[in-house]
């Protein structure tokens, strides 16, 4: 699984961009994404997903279910 | 323009890469503009050998309280470290961040200057403990403002409903303040709360493109000087003409009867702005001892072009209530009429004047009516603050 952010809760303010330890958050129409294929979870990185952790609205970046949960590669 | 603060959006150190690569490219392009820098401290104490490495002119924080337990109630939550942190402990952390930011900037002789936003009812008795901690700790300048707390502004205060403080409120905490360092009531170096000067949010006029097409501009250093000349020749008339009339009032004997004069201007210091043309004011307070700038008020554009007069005149009327008069370029009759109803009296004899010895001559003026028994002093209800900037807690 990757995080996803609600696009229609996000205020675009760029917080979480640059605490991403994977760069897997970018800008797109005035709101911010998260590249699935990207986001670790931030395991291995960070105690808590710091995109999460920092978004200052609650509930915006969120689990996104339609992925399998995060594998630390062998 | 001639000094460039970044504010914003969130915290400028929060994004630490963009923030210095700004400056960078400006220092290159611009090696005269003074940079300023606005954060909330946080990250303040990793940055500060950078910020002095850019010759930055000075860092404005923000700092709301330097007790975790009031603190507690201004800030929900902070991300620090890669962890959100709540309740006491994020504002245990923020403050220790905060005073050892200050105690670094002065340690390396780079001037701090120190923002709060009063919130009545949980920092408003506490500022003036915030004043002694930041001045002991060698701030140069402590600004409070006002909470502006308006439901549409989505903040935490906007939204339960904590009121903004009143005119009158702010004041008495400014002035109580103000026996132990300088208050800034006006920053005249920039108010990094918005983008320009004195009312209009000249925000939109940044926009990536436009700064990209602004970069193209040849800088040309010699205009600039000589622009920088003028403002500095001005400025001293105005000092002198402000002397005169100081001078001048001496004769007449000391009187603890003190004024709010509302003048509507454009700027360089005079009375040169419509009384319609006017979104905001500022406000000067005028004894015997002189006259002094006490803040802004933001008012709704009187002269909307045929509508809504009627609305906004009051709404003018609340913003200036603590006045005794109006100063204003030019002014329309029927706003005239109803301004003197209100007891405000608005003056457009000092058009164009420098604002300083204006004050003081109408000053002059009111305290004689007084003596002669023409007029009796009244102090003045309080007023509504208002500002244009959004300005937020965190
Ligand atoms: S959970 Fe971590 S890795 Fe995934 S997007 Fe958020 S910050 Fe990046
Ligand atoms: S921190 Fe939250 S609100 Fe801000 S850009 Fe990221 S997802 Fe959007």
């Amino acid at each position: 699984m990757a995080y996803k952010i609600v696009a229609s809760q996000c205020t675009g303010c760029s917080a979480c961009e640059p605490e991403c330890p994977n760069v897997a958050i970018r800008e797109k129409n005035g709101v911010f994404i998260i590249d699935p294929k990207k986001c670790t979870e931030c395991m291995g990185h960070f105690d808590e997903p710091q995109c999460v952790a920092v978004c200052p609205v609650d509930l915006t970046c969120v689990i996104d279910n339609a992925f399998p949960r995060y594998q630390v590669p062998a | 323009m001639t000094v460039l603060g970044i504010a914003g959006p969130g915290d400028p150190l929060a994004n630490p890469g963009k923030t210095f690569k700004t400056f960078e490219l400006i220092a290159k392009t611009a090696p005269d503009i003074k940079l300023c820098l606005s954060t909330n401290g946080l990250a303040l104490p990793d940055h500060v050998d950078t910020i002095k490495a850019f010759n930055v002119d000075h860092v404005t924080i923000t700092i709301n309280m330097v007790d975790p337990e009031i603190g507690q109630h201004i800030y929900p939550w902070i991300y620090y470290k890669n962890k959100r942190y709540t309740g006491i402990e994020a504002a245990r952390i923020l403050t220790e961040r905060q005073l050892l930011g200050l105690e670094m900037l002065t340690a390396a002789g780079v001037l701090a200057k120190i923002n709060s936003v009063m919130i009545p009812g949980i920092n408003d008795k506490h500022l003036v403990e915030v004043n002694r901690a930041v001045k002991s700790r060698g701030a140069f300048l402590h600004n409070i403002m006002p909470l502006i707390s308006a439901p549409e502004h989505g903040t935490v205060f906007g939204l339960n409903g904590q009121r903004g403080p009143s005119a009158q409120e702010l004041k008495v905490l400014q002035d109580s303040c103000e026996g132990e360092m300088n208050m800034m009531r006006h920053c005249r170096q920039c108010r990094a709360d918005a983008v320009g000067l004195l009312g209009e949010d000249r925000s939109a006029e940044f926009t990536t493109e436009k700064i990209d097409e602004m970069s193209e501009v040849v800088y040309d250093a010699e205009t600039r000087k000589a622009y920088q000349e003028l403002v500095e020749a001005e400025r001293l008339e105005k000092v002198a003409a402000k002397d005169a009339a100081l001078a001048d009032m001496s004769d007449e004997g000391m009187s603890d009867i003190k004024i709010m004069i509302a003048v509507a201007t454009k700027g360089q210091g005079r009375v040169n702005e419509h009384f319609g043309h006017a979104t905001e004011f500022q406000i000067y307070e005028v004894g015997t001892a002189g006259s002094k700038f006490v803040g802004h008020r933001r008012v709704d554009l009187y002269c909307q072009g045929g509508y809504g007069e009627e609305e906004t005149l009051p709404s003018v009327v609340r913003a200036i209530n603590d006045c005794h008069a109006v100063f204003v370029a030019k002014i329309g009759g029927c706003p005239r009429d109803e301004l003197k109803q209100a007891g405000i009296d608005p003056v457009d004899r000092f058009a164009h004047e420098f604002i300083g010895q204006s004050a003081i001559s109408y000053f002059k003026e009111y305290l004689a009516r007084v003596r002669s028994r023409e007029i009796v002093h009244t102090v003045r209800g309080d007023a509504d603050i208002r500002q244009g900037a959004y300005i937020s807690a965190a």
